[in-house]
């Protein structure tokens, strides 16, 4: 019989590229901390850490090439998390 | 009559546990955005009471080692036994290293009496000490993490050395990755909303 799945294999190069945008990111947002946008900080730091998030969900944790289950159940678990942080926030913002 | 492994099974297995992890550290972020809300001028003010610095090394510390486990997955599947073994080895020193820096960094705040129940954090502004409580909660459960992570990583590491972990059988290997990944995802909102705060 036949291997039902082959894995998909990530060469060095791939991978190291994705730690340089990583680094690259984390320097970016060091740097941003230093400039003043008022509202804008939070806003901006929490953008850059989901960018770098998902450059390691998609390429180290291989999310990119997994199969249907594992992708839409993560993507309800985001939802999920959002719903719990989103509204538990807006009842403080607006009470 | 062989039995197939169901390698998708075990990976689905192990990101059902992740994501009761990320729902574990959301909480913590719940109640760290309430917080933040109602203590918005404290939470910058402890936030540079934060070395920035340590808080930078490690996160490249943790990125790296990610690196560095991702291609020791990809070392074992074309067979590089020995590149993965040193890739493997490299990681846990990183993750020694965050440990050291975490240790010096607590050491430190202790020192100048910031810690749960500390005279300065009872008396002083209630948002302090909230902010300091959320800071010890939330990144001493990400050091336990980091622990357990390297523990996994060293079950495995002594599994390719007996040949247990192979090319053709890598899921622990695998799932002990992903954890340490998350470890690494965590890390990566824990320090801009503790450190970089303004």
């Amino acid at each position: 019989m036949e291997k039902a799945e082959k894995p998909h294999v990530l060469g060095y190069g791939q991978l190291a590229l994705v730690l340089g945008l990583l680094l690259i990111l984390t320097g970016l947002t060091v740097a941003v901390s230093y400039v003043h946008l008022g509202f804008w900080n939070v806003p901006v730091a929490l953008s850059i850490a989901s960018l770098k998030a998902s450059l390691v969900l998609l390429f180290f944790m291989h999310l990119k090439y997994e199969g249907r289950v594992i992708r839409y159940s993560f993507i309800s678990t985001v939802l999920f998390l959002a719903v719990m942080i989103g509204f538990t926030f807006w009842d403080v913002a607006f009470r | 009559m062989t039995s197939k492994i169901d390698t998708t099974g075990i990976r689905i297995g192990m990101w059902l546990f992740l994501y009761s992890e990320i729902i574990l550290f959301g909480g913590l972020f719940v109640l760290y955005a309430v917080y933040f809300h109602n203590h918005a001028q404290y939470f910058a003010e402890g936030g540079k009471e934060l070395n920035r610095v340590i808080g930078a090394l490690n996160t490249i510390v943790l990125l790296v080692s990610s690196f560095t486990v991702a291609a020791s997955i990809t070392a074992i599947q074309r067979e590089k036994k020995g590149q993965a073994i040193g890739l493997l080895l490299f990681s846990l020193f990183c993750g020694v290293i965050f440990l050291v820096n975490k240790y010096f960094e607590w050491g430190a705040k202790i020192h100048h009496d910031i810690y749960p129940n500390s005279a300065t954090l009872q008396d002083g502004a209630p948002g302090l000490n909230i902010f300091f409580g959320l800071y010890y909660v939330i990144t001493g459960l990400h050091g336990l993490h980091v622990i357990i992570g390297m523990v996994l990583l060293s079950i495995s590491l002594a599994m390719i050395l007996r040949n247990r972990i192979t090319a053709a059988r890598f899921s622990m290997l695998e799932n002990s990755g992903l954890y340490w990944h998350l470890v690494d995802l965590i890390w990566i909102f824990v320090f801009p909303l503790f450190y970089l705060v303004l």
